[in-house]
């Protein structure tokens, strides 16, 4: 298991690095020059070369690269064209935001895909099978914004329920104003999720079932509820950990969409406004955020999942 | 690939009363795209007198905030989204298939290579890299093919990488090596042919979610620009008519879904059809 995790460590740097090196490209090949933002119309040449030298953008690329990572590991990810605040401050401002979004439609989703994957696939080719499916069928192909937009028009403009825009009321600082605010964005995340979460454990639940454990069971005398919801959900509940793994990427700048017809202020509408506005630090500072997040997601999947299952030591 | 397993998919497509729903719709889309230029409409002729009309015998799916007709213009932008949809499910999948069949079947250094390569691209969120690409890459059709491809082709070369690791090892394989024939020889000949049920499985999602990238992008205002429309961008200018006009949002994102639903269960059904007995569901 610690060999597990030490070699799942060291892939990991190399992996941090190159993606740094890829983040920082992209934002190199960009075109538009930087300094531009910092010029105003009474300066002379020699001021901009002046700016330029302080951004060090005089210097050669790999430079370049080894002091925006030198600055990286302080902590620092530099500073935003538009309004020239630190970006990793801006980052930190919205991830509460987004997080508290995010982790809620995850726990959500998961909450329902359990019970709806099990029963869709005790009860495979029946009717509680057939809903479960179409209704999933459809979670993976709705375009959410599209969804979001219906939920809005229903429940915000039409009865009048729900806020549609932002995370709170002006003026009013309460818990339950941001949940309120908050509903809409959740289940129209939560739906995206649950979908993918359903098909899974469906697929688990009927793998799960012919395995010897549950025709003990059955000889036991144990009923198929027993069974489904006891025995097989501990063993189903295995690859929902790599599943929720895989939604840490999504925790960072999956939402973009969701928070955009929502105006919800978190990291993923920092990052389309700072596409709009062609911020690259902030481009680059979020691209890298999230890297990060779904790298040590996916490592954090696989530990948990060795630790769950210690059949895999050796494997991977 | 022999006739039988092409029967046997066709008969698994007509079976099931899902797919043949599924290809129903793909096709009255398809139609609709090309012979979008019977509609007595212009898509984008303006015409304010008519503006925000509800749908009525006229204009079916009633009019826009500019007064064009919105039948017409979801014809014509279904044409748009079908066809960024096609070419960028296109690209990705040759380059999928190329990178997968390289490196499944060389292996060494080569796999290793590109399996860390395609590692490091999928650790990066690719929606906000499609978001700064559209906005680096001047617009136009072309450009967001290829932002939507070269972003889309790496669950499809990990497919194909492992199903030709098998292939490899099969006995037809090894008498074509034993026989002299050169590497390029036997994956054209040998490897490709096989590989096909999987590349159409894959490609038939890959269109999916093609459509679905690219209805985000424009309904985000990067992907195709105006006056072009396509389903997302008109969802784009439906937000803002949201309280007066709902119809103009309900019908474009319900294209979307049922194109892209259509897709998908095709793609499942084919999945079970060419692999009757592993897949049987």
């Amino acid at each position: 298991m610690r060999q597990l995790i030490a070699r799942r460590l060291l892939q990991t740097i190399p992996l941090l690095f190159f993606v740094s090196i890829a983040c920082f490209a992209l934002v190199k090949m960009a075109p538009g020059d930087p300094v531009l933002s910092f010029v105003t119309p009474n300066m002379h040449a020699e001021d901009i070369e002046r700016i330029r030298h302080n951004l060090g953008l005089d210097k050669p690329a790999y430079v370049q690269y080894w002091l925006w990572l030198k600055e990286l590991f302080q902590g620092n990810l530099g500073y935003s064209l538009v309004n020239h605040q630190p970006v990793m401050d801006q980052i930190l401002d919205r991830l509460p935001a987004t997080a508290g979004l995010m982790g809620s439609a995850i726990l959500l989703a998961v909450l329902l895909a359990i019970p709806l994957g099990l029963t869709a696939g005790a009860n495979r080719d029946r009717w509680p099978d057939k809903l479960v499916n179409l209704f999933s069928y459809i979670g993976i192909s709705v375009p959410l914004f599209w969804l979001a937009i219906l939920l809005i028009y229903l429940f915000a403009i039409h009865l009048h329920w729900l806020p549609s825009m932002g995370m709170r009321s002006i003026g009013v600082n309460s818990a339950m104003d941001v949940l309120k605010h908050g509903i809409l964005p959740c289940v129209v995340l939560a739906f995206g999720f649950l979908s993918v979460y359903v098909r899974y454990i469906r697929s688990s639940t009927i793998g799960q079932l012919k395995e010897e454990y549950v025709q003990i069971q059955y000889a036991f005398g144990s009923t198929k509820k027993t069974i489904v919801f006891r025995h097989v959900m501990k063993h189903v509940l295995l690859p929902v950990i790599t599943l929720l793994g895989m939604s840490m990427a999504d925790l960072v700048a999956g939402a973009i969409v969701t928070e955009t017809v929502f105006s919800w202020p978190g990291i993923g509408s920092l990052g389309m406004t700072a596409v709009k506005g062609m911020d690259y630090p902030v481009i680059m500072g979020i691209t890298l955020f999230s890297a990060l997040f779904l790298i040590l997601g996916n490592l954090l999947a696989d530990i948990l999942y060795g630790l769950a299952d210690p059949r895999i030591k050796g494997a991977r | 690939m022999n006739r039988t397993k092409w029967l046997n998919v066709g008969r698994e497509l007509l079976a099931r009363k899902m797919g043949i729903v599924s290809v129903a719709i793909l096709a009255i889309f398809v139609l609709g795209a090309i012979f979008a230029f019977l509609s007595p409409y212009d898509p984008n002729a303006l015409n304010v007198l008519e503006r925000l009309q509800s749908p009525n015998a006229s204009h079916w799916f009633g009019t826009d905030d500019y007064g064009r007709d919105y039948f017409t213009r979801a014809l014509y932008g279904g044409r748009v989204s079908l066809l960024v949809g096609f070419s960028a499910m296109i690209l990705a999948t040759t380059i999928g298939v190329l990178v997968g069949v390289v490196s499944g079947y060389f292996g060494g250094w080569i796999d290793n290579l590109l399996m860390r390569l395609l590692e490091i691209i999928l650790s990066i969120p690719s929606f906000l890299v499609m978001l700064l690409l559209s906005v680096f890459l001047k617009p136009g059709l072309g450009s967001i093919v290829l932002i939507i491809g070269l972003l889309m082709w790496m669950n499809m070369a990990r497919i194909i990488r492992a199903e030709t690791l098998s292939i490899r090892e099969r006995e037809f394989v090894l008498y074509a090596k034993a026989s002299g024939q050169n590497n390029w020889g036997i994956i054209v000949r040998h490897v490709l042919p096989s590989l096909v049920p999987v590349i159409i499985v894959g490609a038939t999602n890959n269109v999916a979610s093609a459509i679905m990238m690219e209805s985000s992008l424009s309904f985000l205002g990067f992907g195709v620009q105006a006056p072009n429309a396509t389903w997302g961008s008109m969802l784009n200018s439906a937000q803002g008519f949201i309280a007066q006009a709902p119809y103009m949002a309900i019908f474009p994102g319900g294209f979307i879904l049922l194109t892209v639903l259509s897709f998908n269960i095709l793609g499942d059904i084919l999945r079970v059809g060419f692999e009757p007995k592993l897949n049987k569901r």
